[in-house]
């Protein structure tokens, strides 16, 4: 494996590659950065990168492991950033006009933790505008094309951050995932993608859509390398008071290959109508590949899972309209030009000129979701609700260690195809917004093609138990070979030389 | 309208005054409630900030459990009960000096609820109940007067913290209200929570006033006057407001609930720009704050650690030292003061003695000097000696004023001083009966005249005696060494 091409590598092989001397890490950010200049003038997976800099760090790691001195976990892995993730040194933009020139004086806790463990990050990843979309098309800037066709969506809103892994610009991303914005998108790019336990990844430095659902987690080509990610990422941290002091487990050593006895709930009302009767048959295929391994699988109920789409959209539209009030134009950000009659109006302009449609959409939706009068019937219910939906889950988790359902009900769509209708757009969610809701961790990997477009199974887990799903992931991806599958990308790949 | 409104005598007016007051106050923490910036007063503007200030992308708050202690020992000693749960929530507003949009508050969860702090006669108070206490986090600064056609925002003050008292509307009067102001402001002195500097803006008033026949139970239409900072300012706008109000509705007219602010400069109150809707904060939990269990026993213990309260302190004083209401109240208003005096009688000083001398010698001193009890350089065992050689007759009275401002100048000790000066009383009554002789021989006159019944001639031979021993000799003796040679008395 030492020496196959640097963009095929994955982070495990990658990192300890470089640890031992193998592989130099300025070799491995160089043929990225490459890769990224052949491919993403069609794939548009960034927004910005930062070859020079990139370039430097990897130099430093290069020199450390001269010293022999061990640069972490990550040593040399190139990591691309979703740029809702603040960071010094580029601008982060939340692919929204309003923060075009943006300049963070600050690192988000998770830069520093990749940081710290010898990753090298390349840039900032395409996203839809402050993570409001399931599509990536709500970016301000500019849409991202899905590796596997050139016609369809990557999914959102972490678009940028699956394409570029799936395309092999990078070996690893991060996303953040506040309804599916990680697990629709890996669905969609055929990569692996993990949403962790609401409070097991540090917040701090992620720009907030909606507090009590988002979180940061990472894309990786396979649920080993989204294991030795996350055990980086994870961890109390004592500038984000959500961030749980739960201990961080060795996920890798949880990694052994064995399901056996392992008991795997399939709910019914994920399977429910909407769901296309491929991606059924492919996300059964999955169940049937753990089963023979020796899980238990058990069929279950969570009830109230069709209220969870509508719950999660008033929950998720009232924080973020809260969340998107510090945009002002007074401090950061975009201003209004010209003169204005007060502060009112130039906090009304700057916010009408800076934010795009389905942001002020959003705004709209949650102002009067919290307004006096109707707090009661929208906002105050759906957390009614949303108790009902954590109610649901805990008691199957009385019965089952894992939940197995589709991530998405359909493989990626064509560009254009929902834009124009939210609620058709919104659909996209229906089987991932449940797990924010409850908090719970859940993955999606590759499990089968439809029409040449992945399908993504969803792993949901109990709080705080990645272990379990990143075992399964791991022992389903022992014993198949979908997330090993390429795109074949158009003729500027073959510049890089290094796709099949 | 009268400016002299507010000397209007309460009884004389055909209306009651009814008076809530909602009060912020500063709490003394070193860094702000959710981030660690310093919270020191009067820095470079725009130098005490950070990302979570600042309120930039990303940034997430984290509670200062040190700010919450102090809101919980302040609710504690205004009386009230303390939140199981506390939670903060969000009230959503936009305003330059607003980082967030939001300002991180608590609305049905405050930290503590229905105290109550007393006002008027120590011997018999009325009781003003407060609805509740409630922690939040302050705002910047917009200055409208630095730059020229600009406004311009500090924001060292955003996330301080800030704690808002809010009463219910219980006081009746301008005086009554500045009688509560005076307790809470010493509530918040006494337990260390704030310095409820009003000058600083660490402790700001919003008055809820309305008026109402007298004897009407009803409440009328509440106008809020906001961003009060003196007491002064409070009883004038309150004063003012009530007769504004009476007026309007003597004249058959009706009030707008309303906010109103007070000029300063022209001493009336005006109606703040009326919005086209009522203000809606579209209050929600914060979901970047877990909820705060307040455990019950870390409560008891900050309730077991609060000092005698100023109320307490007051009837104390008044009932077990048996001094007067008005001088009880001296010493209380200033908790250093009353520390001072406390020392004292901790070091043997009488407390006829003690509170005298600190009522008219220490405070006349610091206030002729403009100087704080805390920068008086006599330490209060110092001054019980001063007391003690007093009390022995090793020094006079007179000779104990010497050596008082002695000892403020040079920071000598009193016994040192007695002996440079040679102040030492003459007690001695051999010494001292030699010398009433001499007197006695040298002063016919005035002899003759106390032997005819002519009292007054006595004070002129003690004199003398003083006078001949240079302010030395024990008084009591002389004058009973005199009259028994004498005669008479």
């Amino acid at each position: 494996m030492t020496d196959a091409p640097l963009t095929e590598l994955g982070v495990i092989e990658l990192a300890d590659a470089v640890r031992r001397g193998q592989r130099r890490a300025e070799d491995a950010v160089r043929a990225h950065l490459d890769r990224i200049a052949a491919l993403d003038g069609h794939l548009r997976a960034f927004l910005a990168t930062q070859p020079e800099a990139a370039l430097a760090r990897a130099r430093e790691i290069d020199e450390t492991v001269r010293r022999g001195a061990d640069p972490g976990p990550l040593a040399g892995v190139p990591v691309a950033v979703k740029d809702n993730i603040c960071m010094r040194g580029l601008p982060t933009t939340a692919a929204s006009r309003f923060l075009a020139d943006f300049e963070p004086p600050y690192d988000a806790t998770v830069i520093e933790r990749l940081h710290a463990a010898g990753a090298v990050i390349l840039g900032k990843t395409n996203l839809d505008e402050f993570a409001m979309g399931s599509s990536t098309e709500n970016s301000a800037f500019h849409p991202t094309v899905n590796p596997w066709g050139a016609d369809r969506v990557p999914g959102g809103s972490s678009g940028g951050s699956a394409a570029a892994v799936a395309a092999g610009q990078a070996p690893a991303a991060l996303g953040t995932d506040t309804g599916g914005s990680i697990r629709l998108p890996a669905a969609f790019c055929g990569v692996t993608g993990l949403k962790p336990t609401y409070g097991r990844v540090s917040r701090y430095g992620a720009i907030a859509f909606a507090s009590s659902l988002d979180q940061i987690g990472p894309f990786a080509r396979s649920a080993a390398d989204a294991a030795r990610l996350l055990a980086v990422l994870a961890g109390p941290d004592d500038r984000d008071g959500t961030a749980a002091p739960e201990p961080v487990p060795d996920y890798e050593a949880a990694l052994t290959g064995d399901v056996q006895g392992l008991r795997i709930g399939v709910p019914a009302e994920y399977f429910a109508e909407g769901v296309a009767p491929e991606v059924e048959r492919a996300v059964r295929e999955a169940i049937d590949v753990l089963a023979a391994a020796g899980a238990r699988v058990v069929p279950v109920s969570l009830p109230h899972t069709p209220y969870a789409l509508p719950v999660y959209h008033l929950v998720a539209t009232a924080e973020a309209s809260s969340n998107l009030a510090r945009f002002d134009g007074v401090r950061y950000g975009y201003r209004a030009r010209g003169p204005v009659s007060g502060p009112d109006d130039l906090i009304a302009r700057s916010r009408g000129e800076g934010l795009g449609p389905e942001v002020k959409l959003r705004i709209v939706l949650g102002t009067f979701a919290l307004s006096a009068g109707r707090y009661d019937a929208y906002y105050g219910k759906a957390l009614r609700v949303r108790r009902l939906i954590q109610e649901d889950f805990q008691r199957v988790f009385r019965e089952v260690d894992l939940l197995a359902a589709p991530t998405a009900p359909t493989p990626a769509f064509r560009f254009g195809e929902r834009s124009a209708d939210p609620l058709a757009m919104y659909m996209s969610d229906v089987c991932t917004t449940g797990v924010n809701l409850a908090g719970l961790p859940a993955a999606s990997i590759p499990c089968g093609w439809v029409e040449g477009l992945p399908v993504g199974l969803q792993l949901i887990g109990r709080p705080f138990d990645e272990a379990t799903i990143l075992r399964a992931a791991d022992a389903y991806q022992r014993r198949t070979d979908h997330h090993l599958r390429r795109p074949a990308l158009p003729a500027g790949a073959a510049a890089g030389g290094e796709a099949r | 309208m009268s400016s002299n409104a507010g000397t209007e005598p309460a009884v004389d007016r055909p209306y009651e005054i009814v008076i809530g007051l909602e009060v912020h106050v500063e709490l003394t923490t070193e860094s702000k409630i959710f981030c660690g910036c310093p919270t020191r007063f009067g820095a470079e503007p725009n130098s005490q900030v950070c990302p979570v200030c600042l309120g930039l992308p990303g940034a997430l708050p984290v509670l200062n459990a040190f700010a919450l202690e102090q809101a919980v020992r302040a609710a504690l000693a205004l009386g009230c009960r303390i939140q199981e749960r506390a939670r903060f929530d969000r009230k959503n507003y936009h305003y330059p000096d607003l980082v967030k949009g939001y300002q991180i508050s608590q609305f049905d969860l405050p930290v503590g609820y229905d105290g109550f702090l007393e006002v008027g006669d120590p011997d018999n108070p009325r009781r003003i109940r407060i609805r509740r206490v409630h922690l939040e986090e302050d705002t910047g600064k917009s200055l409208h007067d630095q730059v020229p056609g600009a406004s311009v925002v500090d924001y060292n003050r955003s996330g301080i913290p800030l704690l808002e008292i809010v009463s219910e509307p219980d006081l009746r009067s301008a005086e009554e209200a500045r009688d509560y102001l005076a307790q809470l402001r010493q509530v918040m002195l006494y337990t260390g929570v704030s310095d409820a500097r009003m000058e600083e803006g660490s402790l700001r008033v919003d008055c809820n006033v309305s008026v109402r026949p007298r004897g009407s139970e009803t409440l009328g239409t509440v106008t809020e006057i906001k961003n009060l900072n003196s007491f002064r300012s409070v009883v004038r706008a309150i004063e003012y407001e009530a007769r504004r109000q009476w007026e309007v509705l003597s004249a058959g007219g009706t009030l707008q609930r309303e906010t109103r602010h007070w000029d300063e400069r022209r001493e009336v109150t005006r109606a703040a720009r009326r919005k086209e809707e009522a203000d809606d904060y579209r209050y929600f939990p914060e979901p970047d704050l877990l909820p705060v269990e307040l455990a019950a026993d870390w409560v008891e213990s900050i309730r077991a650690a609060l000092p005698e309260l100023p109320g307490a302190r007051r009837r104390r004083y008044v009932q077990a030292l048996g001094l007067s209401p008005r001088d009880a109240e001296t010493l209380v208003a200033d908790p250093e003061l009353a520390r001072y005096f406390e020392e004292l009688l901790a070091a043997g000083a009488g407390v006829r003695d003690a509170a005298a001398w600190v009522l008219t010698q220490v405070l006349g001193l610091l206030n002729a000097e403009g100087m704080t009890i805390a920068a008086f350089p006599v330490p209060p065992a110092r001054l019980a000696r001063l007391l003690a050689l007093v009390d022995e007759g090793t020094i006079s009275t007179t000779a104990a004023k010497e050596v008082f401002e002695e000892i403020v100048r040079t920071g000598a000790e009193p016994d040192a001083v007695v002996e440079a000066r040679g102040l030492r009383q003459i007690s001695d009554q051999a010494a001292l009966e030699e010398i009433v002789d001499r007197v006695i021989a040298a002063n016919p006159g005035p002899v003759a005249d106390i032997r005819a019944g002519k009292g007054k001639a006595l004070g002129f031979l003690v004199g003398q005696v003083m006078k001949e021993t240079r302010g030395r000799a024990n008084p009591q003796l002389v004058n009973s060494l005199l009259k028994e040679r004498l005669g008479g008395g």
